[in-house]
Order: structure tokens, then C-alpha cells, then sequence
């Protein structure tokens, strides 16, 4: 059953079609790349789910529900791009708080820090203030907060930047763990290997409109350019032939692109026709980042103002 | 609405924990009562000097004697010249030289008075009152005046002002009622703008450190900001009850600190003969008998909160309207502070002419009701205030308060999550009514 489904998803603002005509379906327990170039309307698209903006037409439903924003928002979490918290303010206080504005009564708030303070190893941080802490550091708090009151569906824009190595980690130990035990996770970014790494299904948005959407694995197959690269134990001289085209070559390595109409067995059979020892043989996957370059580029990389008529 | 209690908790709590608070809320009371018992204590203690005065009275202005009064000692020097005396009358044991030389009634002139360092305001104006009521008598007798007959003759009363009808009349103080107006206006309008201004920088501040997008996941813009007004609201009463506290202490402590004004406001309630000399005491008392304080009291705080409420909705949206900039959010609160300035100017006048047109109006128009009403009502409701009048002020108090928070919830839900420039006056309108 589906998380959330969002149907011809459609916001206009006044110089933007900042979303125009977006429809996609999350399943329960998948973690969910968003992704686009700046100004794509990732943001306005996400806090239209959280409900901090009503579209202008378009349905969204909340697991099998039509989206009611005031009893649903308790089951997001949402971690904005522009994110902050009070400076002032005592984390443990801080924490509490904004667990509270999630629907949580006061002892059961307190009682959710306190589980993922030590989970985190934060406990030393209760009684310190915001002003006190790394912007990694605070970052993590900021990733504490979002996910405390248990929601079904996260929302994480940009979760990494900031964060070293370690930390990184941890929280992404955490988005397998959470989607493990059920939650929908939504990602966006454009880090590209981020998303490989972690992601089940994509979609890229550009200029308001839906562009590619599928698994990872889908996505790669559907842009693959039938690029093989081949290691052999000795140097060819094999030039283009009917079966493929050489690419580049390197020692005694080549890169390959098969002609329409053959398989990767005709390559291999030519080459071993040739007596030439094969070492390796694998296909090139192109890379979420060079599809994502190659659907974007061309495209004005600004967004350019327009005139929206409705 | 639980998330509003929570907001407003925050927000309530986070202020009165903060060090300023609690500054502002015992040092400032204290502060001004330790200035006026200064004052007080000065005025007191004024003249208290030993003043030892030798008199050459060549003139014979004073038949050889001078009541000595209070801590004035006059000796008279008959066989010494002035030039001489002048190196001599410290050595004497003598704090001055009152000099009168030969002069013509109708002109009197050179008349000195020697010291070594310049003698005291008080005590110059004392000696000066003797020699005048001295030239006074020497003229009356001139002129064949009895000057005990003259004393009858003089008139010396205060006016009063019974106020009502039937039996319900009491006496006012037009001096008194317009002192405790200015003062619950002014009170009104320095309160309205700190608070004000909290709740803008709050808003700012939320918006600066990017915790706004984080909130409004969770609740509704308009619920964030009307928490916030209220949570700082509640700091604004909360410090309205301890410096009322604090006064009603001090009130007790003055007496004991200071008896000898105790003393003279005692016989100025009990409006015994003696009290005479403080005869200004006795209409300030019996002014301060005419106000109804809790009704006042009602309607300041009322006024306070129906005043503030219109205007931290409007400081709350210039604030979310600002990017970073402090300047900004100066250029932006002008069209705010403008209303809050006239109410103040309108209230000058409110406060000395209560029935004028202008002060009517001032206090039926919402923008500047808190400030003006308040400066009217010590005049009397019932009688200078109509009731009819006071009933619409308050309902258009509450109708403009709907009408701001409408509009600023607006300016706010858009203002909010707007980043890297400040809002124009134009856009803010679009953001209100366009969308």
C-alpha cells in the first residue's frame, strides 16, 4: 500500500509555475529520492506534502487518506534546507519543545529525548545551548528533532551538509533503520552518490515538471548507452568493426559501445576469435550524476521569471 | 489550541527566566523610587544650614529687630562701619552680611548681601522676602495703611469642584485627574512599544536563525504567531503585577523613611489647621479620593491589552518581513510607530482638554484609543466620558484587534518563509489581500 500519492500536484506563484502538474507514489518503507537542480521546486513540492502550503490543484493522499494537514503534520517529520533553531534555548528544553508542537504530551516528549540522546550519545548536551554547538553537531540535534515523535513519512532536505564522515554515517545508519522499521522516507538532495547509495526510487523534478521517475536501477538501464569496458591480457590493435565501436583504449584496456543489433557475446566471441586473453568484461552503467547532468543540461540553468497566467 | 498553550508557554517562560527581566522588573521600580526619595530627602534637609547673619541697617528698616526664625539668626551691628565690618564679621562667628544702606522709599537699591561663598538660592530668597515685607510695611505706614487691617483684607482661597448630581456629588481635581491621565497614557504608550518591539524581534529572530520552516511544519503560521504575541503579552502583565506589588510596599516604606512627610500628609488627610501650609497636599488627596481607581485600573489594563494587541499584530508582520537587516526592520516599523507617536501627541492634549473633538475622536479610533481613552477616563466616566463612549471605544478596540490579526496572520503566513530579501510595503499588501 502506498505512503503517500500525490496527483497532479500544481502551485503557481506570481513570477514561477514553481510545481506544475506533479504526480508520483511512495510505497510504505521505501526511501525516496527527490531530486533537481536549484530552484526546481523541490521545496515548494515538499512543504505542499507537509502542509505548509495548499496547492492550487492537485490531490495528495496520506496513507490511503486524503492529506488532512492538521492531524496529519504529527506524522511528519520534516527537516527543511533552511533550518535553525533557538539560539537561547537549552537543547534538552529545545528538543522537548518541538516534540511538544508534534502532539506529544510533556513526560512522553521528555522520555523520547532522553531514548535518543543516548542513542546519539548527546546526553552530555541537555543543559548546553545551540550557540555552544558545531554546526555538525547541531545539524545531528536538528536530525533528532525531526524524528522523535516517530512519523511515518520523513522528509530530509539536505541532511548531510555539514556533517563529517562519522556523522554521516551514523545518520545514515539511522534512514535504513527508520525505513527498516517502516517509515517513508523522503531524501532531497543533489548529491548524486548519496543517492545511489541509499535510495530505492527516484524522481528528478526540473522546471516545476516531473522528468524521470523509476528505481535507481531502472533509471541506469534506461540511460545505459550499451558501453562495455574490456581488460585483456595483452595489447590489441582492434579498431571499430561491425560489431562495436572503440571508445577510447588505455594500456590494454578498451571502452567499447556495442552497435544496434548485437548482443555482449558477439564482443566477447570477436575478441576471443582473436585469441586475445580476456581479464574482465563488465557493462558501464552511466551514473545518476551524468544522467542527471545530461536530462538538466541544455535547459537555461537559471530559471528564468515568467508571467503566469491561470 | 493545546499547541498554541505550548508555544505560549515557551515564549512566556524563556522571557521571565532571562536576566533582563528581572532587571527591569525590580532595579527599574527601584530605581525610580530611590530617585524621588533622593529628591524628597534633599528638599527636606534644603536649608537646614546654621545661617548666622549680621544686619548694618543704616536705614533703620527693621526698628533693630528681626524675628529669628527656624535656623535665621540676626544680630544687629550698630557702631561698626560696613567697610570695616566686612574683613570682621567672620572672625565674628558670622555667616553673612546683610548690608541696608540709607535709601529712598520709593527706589530702594544696593541693598548687599556679604559672604564668603555664594549663599543658597533658599536662603537668598528667604532674606529677600523679610527685607521686601519690611519695605512693605515702611510704605504702608507711608501711606497711612494699617498694615493688620490690610492682612484682613487679603483673600487667599482655592476653588472646588463638586462633581455629579444628587447625591452623588464629589470633589474633583482637574490637576489631579489630568496628572493620573498623562501618566496611564504615558504608561500605555512606553509599555506598548517595548513589548511591540519584543514581539518583532521574536519574530526576527525565528526567522534569522531559520527555525520558522522547522515550526510551521508542525503548526499553523497564524497559531506560532498569535502564541508569541500572547506569551509575550502575559510577560507585559506579569510585570504590570510586581511593580504594582512593589509600589503598594513601598508605599508602606516611605512613611517609616521619610516621617516628617508622613507627618504633613497625615494632617493633610485629616485636613486639620495645622495642615494649612500644605494646602496643595490637601487638593492633591482629595483629587485622588474623586478617581475611581479600579475602575481605571480595569481599563488600563484592558486598554493595555487591546492597544497591544493591535500592535504587536503589526510589529509581528513587519518582523516576519525583514530578512537580516536591523535597519531594515527600522525603516519598515515607521508607518507603525507613527499612529503610536499622534495617539501620544493627542493624549498631550486629551490629558488637559478631555472634551475637545480631536481627544473624542483620539479615543473612538483604535490605532490611538489605548493611549487617548486613558488620559480621559480619570475625568470621570459617567460625566466627562460617556458610557456610549467608552462602550464603542472598547468594541472598536476589539473590532480593529480582529481586523489586524487578520491581516497581519496574512503578511505573516507568506513574510515567514520568505528568505534573502526584505518584503516591500507593496508586496506585503499582495501577500494580505491577494492571496
Amino acid at each position: 500500500m502506498s505512503m503517500l500519492e500525490v496527483r497532479n500536484l500544481r502551485k503557481y506563484f506570481a513570477t514561477q509555475k514553481a510545481v506544475d502538474d506533479v504526480s508520483f507514489t511512495l510505497e510504505k518503507g521505501s526511501i525516496f529520492g527527490l531530486l533537481g537542480p536549484n530552484g526546481a521546486g523541490k521545496t515548494t513540492l515538499i512543504r505542499m506534502i507537509t502542509g505548509i502550503f495548499y496547492p492550487d490543484q492537485g490531490e495528495i493522499f496520506f496513507d490511503g487518506k486524503t492529506f488532512d494537514p492538521k492531524n496529519d503534520v504529527v506524522n511528519i517529520g520534516y527537516m527543511p534546507e533552511e533550518r535553525g533553531l533557538y539560539k537561547k534555548m537549552k537543547i534538552g528544553d529545545q528538543a522537548v519543545y518541538l516534540a511538544q508542537l508534534k502532539g506529544l504530551t510533556h513526560e512522553k516528549a521528555i522520555e523520547k529525548v532522553k531514548e535518543w540522546f543516548i542513542k546519539f550519545e548527546m546526553q552530555s548536551w541537555w543543559n548546553k545551548k545551540i550557540e555552544d554547538l558545531s554546526k555538525g553537531m547541531g545539524q545531528k540535534l536538528q536530525f533528532v528533532t525531526t524524528v522523535l515523535h516517530d512519523p511515518k513519512l520523513i522528509i530530509l532536505d539536505e541532511p548531510f551538509s555539514g556533517l563529517d564522515p562519522v556523522n554521516s554515517n551514523l545518520i545514515k545508519d539511522e534512514i535504513y533503520n527508520l525505513a527498516q522499521k517502516g517509515s517513508t522516507i523522503i531524501f532531497s538532495t543533489h548529491r548524486m552518490e548519496q543517492v545511489e547509495e541509499i535510495c530505492d526510487h527516484i524522481i528528478l523534478v526540473n522546471k516545476g515538471k516531473k522528468i524521470l521517475d523509476g528505481s535507481v536501477n531502472g533509471v541506469k538501464q534506461q540511460f545505459k548507452e550499451n558501453l562495455f569496458n574490456i581488460q585483456l591480457n595483452q595489447s590489441v590493435s582492434a579498431s571499430s568493426s561491425d560489431i562495436f565501436d572503440v571508445i577510447s583504449r588505455r594500456n590494454n584496456g578498451l571502452v567499447v559501445k556495442i552497435r544496434n543489433g548485437y548482443q555482449a557475446n558477439d564482443v566477447l566471441k570477436y575478441f576471443i576469435d582473436q585469441h586475445a586473453g580476456i581479464l574482465s568484461f563488465n557493462e558501464i552503467l552511466p551514473s545518476l550524476n551524468e544522467i542527471f547532468i545530461k536530462l538538466v543540461e541544455g535547459t537555461s540553468l537559471s530559471r528564468q521569471f515568467q508571467k503566469v497566467t491561470v | 489550541m493545546n499547541k498554541i498553550w505550548v508555544i505560549l508557554k515557551r515564549e512566556y517562560k524563556t522571557r521571565v527566566a532571562k536576566r533582563s527581566f528581572l532587571l527591569m522588573t525590580i532595579l527599574v521600580p527601584l530605581l525610580i523610587f530611590g530617585f524621588y526619595a533622593a529628591i524628597i530627602a534633599v528638599a527636606l534637609s534644603g536649608g537646614n544650614e546654621k545661617q548666622n547673619i549680621a544686619v548694618i541697617d543704616e536705614a533703620s528698616l527693621f526698628d533693630g529687630k528681626i524675628e529669628n526664625k527656624d535656623n535665621f539668626t540676626f544680630t544687629f551691628i550698630n557702631e561698626a562701619s560696613v567697610d570695616k565690618f566686612r574683613d570682621e564679621y567672620r572672625k565674628q562667628g558670622f555667616t553673612s552680611l546683610l548690608y541696608i544702606p540709607k535709601f529712598d522709599l520709593n527706589n530702594p537699591k544696593d541693598i548687599n548681601i556679604y559672604s564668603e561663598t555664594q549663599i543658597g538660592p533658599v536662603t537668598k530668597s528667604r532674606i529677600e522676602k523679610i527685607v521686601n515685607n519690611a519695605i512693605e510695611n515702611k510704605r504702608m505706614i507711608a501711606a497711612n495703611i494699617d498694615p493688620a487691617k490690610l492682612n484682613n483684607i487679603k483673600s487667599d482661597i482655592t476653588i472646588e469642584n463638586p462633581v455629579g448630581k444628587g447625591k452623588d456629588i464629589k470633589k474633583g481635581s482637574a490637576d489631579v485627574s489630568s496628572a493620573v491621565g498623562y501618566a496611564a497614557g504615558i504608561l500605555i504608550y512606553i509599555t506598548m512599544f517595548i513589548y511591540g518591539m519584543m514581539v518583532m524581534r521574536g519574530v526576527m529572530e525565528e526567522k534569522i536563525n531559520r527555525i520558522a520552516e522547522v515550526i510551521v511544519s508542525s503548526v499553523k503560521p497564524f497559531q506560532l504567531m498569535v502564541g508569541k504575541i500572547i506569551g509575550i503579552g502575559a510577560v507585559g502583565l506579569t510585570q504590570f503585577v510586581i511593580w504594582i506589588i512593589i509600589v503598594f510596599i513601598l508605599q508602606f516604606l516611605i512613611p517609616i523613611i521619610f516621617p516628617s512627610l508622613a507627618h504633613s500628609m497625615a494632617a493633610a488627610q485629616a485636613n486639620t489647621p495645622q495642615a494649612q501650609q500644605s494646602g496643595a497636599l490637601t487638593a492633591i488627596s482629595q483629587g485622588l479620593k474623586y478617581l475611581n481607581f479600579g475602575l481605571i485600573i480595569f481599563c488600563f489594563i484592558f486598554y493595555f491589552i487591546g492597544g497591544y494587541l493591535i500592535y504587536a499584530s503589526l510589529f509581528a508582520a513587519v518582523g516576519c518581513s525583514v530578512s537580516e537587516d536591523q535597519q531594515e526592520a527600522q525603516q519598515l516599523t515607521l508607518p507603525i510607530t507613527m499612529p503610536i507617536v499622534l495617539a501620544f501627541v493627542i493624549m498631550t492634549k486629551a490629558a488637559a482638554e478631555p472634551e475637545s473633538g480631536i481627544a473624542v475622536f483620539g479615543s473612538l479610533f483604535p490605532l490611538t484609543s489605548p493611549i487617548v481613552m486613558m488620559a480621559r477616563i480619570p475625568y470621570g466616566i459617567g460625566s466627562t466620558v460617556p458610557w456610549w463612549q467608552l462602550g464603542l471605544s472598547m468594541v472598536f478596540l476589539i473590532m480593529g484587534f480582529l481586523f489586524t490579526a487578520w491581516l497581519a496572520g496574512k503578511i505573516y503566513r507568506t513574510g515567514i518563509l520568505m528568505y534573502g530579501k526584505k518584503a516591500s510595503w507593496k508586496e506585503m499588501w499582495k501577500w494580505a489581500f491577494k492571496s
